[in-house]
């Protein structure tokens, strides 16, 4: 096994300029390591900082310490002190992030919402769009919704879109917050084989999973954020 | 009488406006088709009378020359009495109706018939000197855009003219580009007479008044008039011959007879229709006089 | 999407003054091809004074605005390129988007000729070419076809600021300044303009300057946000980076101004 993503002494705080410049210390010295094919959970109670770790990840926000190593393009490249322009191409090419929400241009049809990344990537349209298709059906969209914005669909529909847009691209490294969360059992399983088939491939995952089934049916192993906590 | 004409001084304006005019008119020689400003005087006309041309005609007129003056081609409308008049009487020049006579041609909205010679000089009078300005109010900006040969512009105006009435249905004031540089307004002249400015051996002046702008089209100078290259530039035809000469290739006026809504169509150049009726040209309205007569 | 690494844009040590007022002071930043940077900002942090000054509007009281040109290379805007080329740029290789269409459009003239002036500017002299790629472009910013012989003063405020984008994306440019395009707009029909105009810099592969003070346009837009207050830039980084985790006090109270719909 091959490592994907490499965290060191990673600290994280927020200072709340319009409270008095309140200091909210949240982590100190992280360090963890994601293999290609591992899917690890992250756990922790709530507010314990699990969304925030990935986001960290994922150059959200900004880490004040330390360095978040992401194999990219045969090499390292520390994400923490990356020029915006080298992020935007991780985030292209080898890092996925599946939020919990979906946040898109009104009116843009679904189909080319879930095909946006992987045209982004380069591949041709038409391509984009059959693999988002097939996506959508796995997901159970119903075929008669493709063609509207999903900002008029519910709460699941939407995020069942977010996952497939999400799993478009075959990214190396993928982050993924509750991918399972308010789906039925069919449509979480179908969440639970997309992963499973992310790590056949060899990608390297770490999920926020609330529940205990999804997390032992997928996972290789947990990190608890707890540890970190200041 | 001559006691009355030595008040004024020779065309009326006082030799230094006259030097000051003459400088405008040699720098816009220099530089075909671009407007340069003069001090314009007040002059005892109203503007849109032909102030600007009269200054023009006023200084390069000399006490040998010889003036011709028009109005929609014709030499006794009140326009043309009124300026052949006021040189008459304060330079004393001898003045024509004769195209081929004139050496000054004072005109307003026409070109002649007749051929001009090296001999001559063509004065234009001049409502609005600026081509641009249709599309473009700011004065600033137009003086820039001609300074840089920015003239996108003025297809936009003939794209609206197509777009609006399936041809280029600007028929007066037809913009032209001069020795393939400056862009100008030929005052309201229909475009039937635009060629005539094309390599004309007369020089050819131009004089807004109330703008205070003259330019000039040297002798044997390009000519162009803009268009597309799939409507390209036509001028207009008529169906009618002159009735009065007979003529094929004039510019023609119409003229209503009644108000049974009989009409007929003559020469707008009354010189041109004169001289070809004396050498035996008839026209439909003619040979019928003259069937009359015969009868 | 980005496509190349050669900067197209290179803004160094901007600095306006009005007299002894500041516009805009020591600004510096990359525009890359393919690349939509968003400004934010309030009124009067010098986002237009900014956006004046690099579109060649008006020339800096100092600093550098490099510009990588189709065939001479680099070239600042103001020292190293006469008026003429400034100016003919900016009607090809360029194009503006005001906040109000009406000052970006001929409202005197049809839809037609207003989008087909650009392409007469540069020489065009067949008026079927001109009027057939006005009226495909007229499709492309989702204006029916039997409008192109209408005026703008007959189309309604969101058609009109599409109009104004066909207008200036006919010469296919390279680089786009927008100053604040949704705005005045009502909210169904900024939806529409923003859809098309993500559409349109996507499959363009425009590079755009898009100043806004609505911060959810320029999440949905951008690639990269700078925040001007008092003139001067007081944070820059990845749009969702700079709105999720702001550093900057300034920053961090427009981010938690947002009224919640």
């Amino acid at each position: 096994m091959s490592e994907m993503l490499n965290v060191e002494n990673v600290a994280k705080s927020f200072t709340l300029h319009t409270q008095g410049a309140l200091t909210i210390p949240v982590f100190e010295k992280i360090n963890f390591s994601l293999q290609a094919g591992e899917c690890i959970a992250l756990t922790g109670a709530s507010g314990a900082g699990k969304s925030t770790f990935m986001r960290m990840i994922y150059a959200n926000y900004i880490c004040n310490e330390g360095r978040i190593n992401i194999r990219h393009n045969d090499g390292w490249l520390d994400m923490v002190g990356a020029t915006p322009h080298e992020v935007l191409d991780v985030r292209r090419h080898t890092l996925g992030y599946v939020s919990q929400f979906l946040r898109v241009i009104p009116r843009v049809a679904t189909l080319d919402i879930v095909a946006e990344p992987l045209i982004a990537t380069g591949v041709a349209k038409e391509t984009a769009i059959e693999k988002a298709k097939t996506l959508l059906t796995r997901l159970r969209i119903p075929h008669h919704l493709w063609s509207l914005s999903p900002l008029t669909f519910s709460g699941g529909e939407q995020q069942r879109v977010n996952i497939a847009r999400g799993f478009a691209v075959e990214y190396p490294i993928m982050l993924l917050d509750e991918p399972t969360a308010s789906l039925d059992a069919d449509n979480r399983r179908t969440v639970l084989d997309f992963i499973e088939e992310a790590k056949a491939m060899g990608s390297a995952v770490l999920g926020i999973f609330h529940d205990q089934e999804a997390r032992d049916a997928v996972c290789t192993g947990t990190f608890d954020v707890t540890q970190y906590q200041v | 009488m001559t006691q009355i004409q030595s008040e004024y001084n020779f065309a009326y304006l006082d030799e230094q406006t006259k030097r000051m005019i003459r400088r405008a008119i040699l720098k816009a020689v220099a530089i075909p088709g671009y407007q340069v400003p003069f001090a314009g005087r007040e002059m005892p006309m109203p503007y849109g009378w032909g102030t600007g041309g009269v200054q023009v005609t006023a200084a390069v007129l000399a006490p040998q020359d010889i003036l011709k003056v028009i109005d929609q081609g014709s030499d006794d409308t009140t326009n043309a009495v009124s300026i052949r008049q006021f040189f008459a009487k304060t330079a004393n020049v001898v003045t024509t109706e004769k195209t081929t006579e004139a050496t000054i041609i004072q005109t307003r909205h026409r070109i002649p018939e007749t051929p001009l010679n090296e001999d001559q000089i063509l004065v234009y009078q001049v409502p609005i000197p600026e081509p641009l300005r249709f599309l473009e109010p700011r004065e600033v900006e137009t003086r820039k855009m001609h300074a840089l040969e920015e003239y996108g512009l003025m297809h936009v105006k003939l794209y609206e003219d197509i777009s609006r009435h399936g041809h280029i249905a600007t028929t007066y004031a037809y913009p032209a580009k001069v020795d393939g540089r400056y862009v100008m307004d030929p005052s309201p002249i229909p475009k039937f007479d635009n060629p005539k400015m094309n390599m004309c051996p007369a020089l050819q002046l131009f004089g807004a008044g109330r703008e205070k702008r003259i330019y000039a089209i040297p002798p044997y100078t390009q000519v162009t008039s803009l268009d597309f290259e799939d409507y390209p530039f036509e001028i207009q035809k008529w169906e009618e011959n002159c009735a009065l000469c007979g003529a094929e290739d004039t510019f023609l006026d119409e003229v209503i007879l009644d108000d049974q809504g009989n009409r007929m169509f003559v020469c707008s150049d009354s010189d041109y229709c004169n001289d070809r009726q004396a050498q035996g040209h008839r026209g439909e309205a003619n040979r019928e006089d003259e069937m009359e007569a015969a009868q | 999407m980005i496509g190349s690494h050669d900067v197209l844009l290179n803004v160094e040590n901007l600095t306006m003054m009005y007299g002894a007022r500041v516009g805009c002071e020591e600004v510096s930043f990359d525009l890359w091809p393919g690349e939509v940077l968003g400004i934010v900002g309030e009124s009067g942090s010098g986002k237009s004074t900014l956006l004046r000054c690099i579109s060649g509007q008006v020339a800096p009281t100092h600093g550098a605005i490099n510009y990588k040109t189709r065939a001479n290379g680099v070239r600042d805007l103001f020292t190293g390129m006469s008026e003429p080329e400034r100016r003919f740029l900016m009607r090809t290789d360029w194009a503006f988007v005001h906040q109000n269409p009406r000052d970006g459009l001929r409202m005197s003239v049809s839809a037609g000729a207003n989008i087909g002036e650009r392409l007469m500017a540069v020489g065009q002299r067949h008026y079927g070419n001109i009027r057939a790629t006005a009226q495909d472009w007229l499709g492309k910013v989702e204006i029916a076809d039997e409008r192109l012989d209408d005026l703008p003063s007959t189309f309604s405020g969101g058609m009109q600021q599409r109009l104004q984008i066909a207008r200036n994306l006919v010469t296919s440019p390279r680089l786009v300044f927008m100053d604040e395009p949704t705005g005045g707009l009502d909210v169904s029909v900024q939806a529409k303009l923003l859809d098309l105009l993500r559409g349109l810099v996507q499959d363009l592969g425009l590079s755009v300057v898009i100043v806004t003070h609505d911060l959810a346009v320029a999440r949905l837009l951008s690639h990269r946000l700078m925040v001007m207050q008092q003139g001067r830039v007081v944070e820059s980084g990845l749009t969702d980076q700079v709105l999720d985790d702001p550093q900057h006090p300034y920053t961090q109270l427009l981010v938690s101004s947002i009224l919640q719909a």
